[in-house]
């Protein structure tokens, strides 16, 4: 298979170049910066809580093809469920990039999350893949724990 | 002119394919290929001569010692040092210059003092400067950068003054491919009493360097750089400042005697020698110099001169490219930096990957310079003396195939 069929799918590069719930949410309840500090990818996650679902969520991404369709993916995954059911699927999508022996397949609601399985055969560009789904579950566990350390603010 | 099919011969790694096709090494700024006598000299000495250096009286040790001390004597040749005792090694340039700012500027620095750098230096010699300026509390300033990607000196009797008393700058630039000229700046340090540490990591590859000429005072490169193996740097100082300085680590090999209260210093290089140091690729260094020697600066400049030219020609043509450097061979080395607008320098690479092309993206360890351009990283391709046209022609093919991978980005 070419790179272009593995690693740069359609659905990768249609969410690179239009990505979707991109922007910021100016009463965020949570937000939070994430980087990759190898490749430069930098993205801010914002979080708008009613009690704990994911009213709304939008990402400020800069960065690769990889990391910017994975953050998009995350948002579109996420948008509309509870904190729990999100870091589930964060913890499904994390076992799929780096689990080598199982394969993880998620079904029709989040199939475009199928698209970026590929990546693993490219193990430098994982990290990119990761960022936005790290920076979810940390910014949720920041927010359970209230941990200073993490750069969340709530606004 | 340089027979670049037989020095092609004497480089074992470029004779493969990767990803299916012909290996074209374009990355020579982060490490350059060893030619075969050089592998040869580092598995001579582990098959025939093994042995600790400096402390043994038997055959095989003495055979070491000199063949590690030759390589001092032909690394002061190599960069015109006075003796030979100027010629420290250590594992790379980070550690040499690591080795000036814990033994030098700690104890030689007060609070208020000035350290002076540049826009364009490499992490290995910003990060040591700025722990250093924490502990301290001593002010680092920087030379910045004209528009063409020079440094701009227009305002150097600002930067340097009676507060500054450590100069450090790079010879060239690892990302802009620019050779400074740094004479004004050695020159004014000097009225002023500062030291000059130049950064010769880049340089060193593509010109010779002669201390005297550079009128420095300390000076560092990393053999990796020049065909020869890692794990072996240099850091030259004049004797008198060597002298001056405590050692930076202790134990065995730097000390002169040892009771269990006291300990006095070895002389040097020694003193700033600790532990068993990298013998076998210490040796194969002089190989390695004998090497370049061998093919001589004047013509290495000549080719990678006429390479660079054909190179910016051909990539000049390429739609959306956009510079990070001069688009000429003045006062400049064959380390090209670009991006293609709209493309990230990751997914580029990794298209020009695919294609056998080995080059580097990323933010080249100056990620201040990075922000200062507003990027997040640069392709770069640095060209040495086993390139040839053919490599540049493929590369810019893998070029023309990116948009059509990945399409093209409105710029958000
Ligand atoms: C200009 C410059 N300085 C310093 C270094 C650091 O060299 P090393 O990693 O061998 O310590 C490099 C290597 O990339 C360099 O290009």
């Amino acid at each position: 298979m070419s790179l272009q069929d593995e690693l740069y799918k359609e659905t990768i590069l249609d969410h690179y170049h239009c990505p979707r719930n991109f922007g910021s949410i100016n009463s965020a309840s949570l937000k939070l910066e994430g980087l990759n500090p190898l490749c430069g990818d930098e993205l801010t996650l914002y979080l708008k809580l009613n009690n704990d679902i994911i009213e709304d969520i939008k990402v400020e991404a800069k960065g690769c093809s990889i990391s910017t369709a994975s953050s998009s993916m995350m948002t579109e995954a996420v948008k509309g469920l509870s904190l729990d059911k999100a870091i589930n699927i964060a913890s499904e999508f994390k076992q799929m990039m780096l689990n080598k022996n199982e394969i993880t397949v998620f079904d029709e609601t989040n199939d475009d999350l199928n698209a970026l399985a590929g990546v693993k055969k490219y193990p430098v560009r994982i990290k990119c893949a990761l960022l936005a789904w790290n920076t979810l579950l940390q910014c949720i566990e920041g927010n359970n724990t209230e941990n200073d350390n993490l750069k969340n603010s709530k606004e | 002119m340089l027979d670049v099919k037989k020095i092609k011969a004497d480089f074992p790694i470029l004779n493969q394919n990767v990803n299916g096709k012909r290996l074209v090494y374009l990355d020579n700024a982060a490490t350059t290929q060893k030619p075969n006598c050089v592998i040869e000299a580092i598995s001579d000495y582990y098959k025939i001569y093994n042995a600790n250096i400096h402390r043994g009286i038997h055959t095989l040790s003495q055979k070491a010692t000199q063949a590690y001390e030759d390589t001092r004597v032909a690394t002061q040749n190599f960069i015109g040092a006075k003796a030979s005792q100027e010629i420290i090694f250590t594992r790379n340039t980070t550690e040499s210059i690591n080795l000036i700012a814990y033994s030098y500027a700690r104890f030689n620095l007060k609070p208020g003092d000035e350290i002076l750098l540049t826009h364009m230096e490499h992490h290995a010699n910003l990060v040591p400067w700025l722990e250093l300026s924490k502990e301290l509390g001593v002010k680092i300033k920087y030379i910045p950068l004209t528009a063409d990607f020079r440094l701009d000196l227009s305002n150097l009797n600002q930067l340097i003054t009676d507060k500054t008393k450590i100069v450090s700058v790079t010879l060239m630039s690892n990302v802009l491919g620019v050779i400074n000229d740094l004479t004004a700046i050695t020159e004014l340090a000097h009225k002023f009493k500062a030291i000059v540490h130049v950064d010769a990591a880049q340089a060193v590859a593509h010109m010779p360097i002669d201390v005297k000429k550079l009128n420095c005072d300390f000076l560092s490169f990393s053999f990796h750089k020049i065909l020869g193996p890692t794990g072996v740097g240099i850091l030259w100082g004049r004797e008198a400042l060597l002298d001056s300085m405590p050692p930076f680590l202790t134990g065995g090999n730097m000390i002169a005697s040892v009771y269990f209260d006291k300990v006095t210093f070895n002389e040097l290089p020694y003193k700033f020698e600790a532990g068993t140091p990298d013998i076998a690729n210490v040796i194969a260094a002089k190989t390695a110099i004998e090497y370049i020697n061998n093919i001589g600066y004047k013509d290495i400049a000549k080719h990678e001169s006429k390479l660079t030219a054909y190179a910016l020609e051909k990539l000049s043509g390429q739609e959306n490219i956009i510079f990070y450097g001069p688009v000429n061979t003045i006062n400049r080395g064959s380390v090209i930096s670009f991006n293609l607008k709209g493309l990230h320098p990751h997914d580029l690479g990794q298209v020009i990957n695919e294609e056998g092309v080995a080059i580097r993206a990323g933010h080249h360890c100056c990620q201040p310079l990075m922000r200062l351009l507003d990027i997040s990283g640069t392709i770069r391709a640095s060209l040495y003396i086993y390139n040839d046209e053919d490599d540049i022609d493929i590369l810019v093919k893998t070029l023309k195939n990116a948009y059509k991978v990945m399409g093209h980005v409105a710029s958000r």
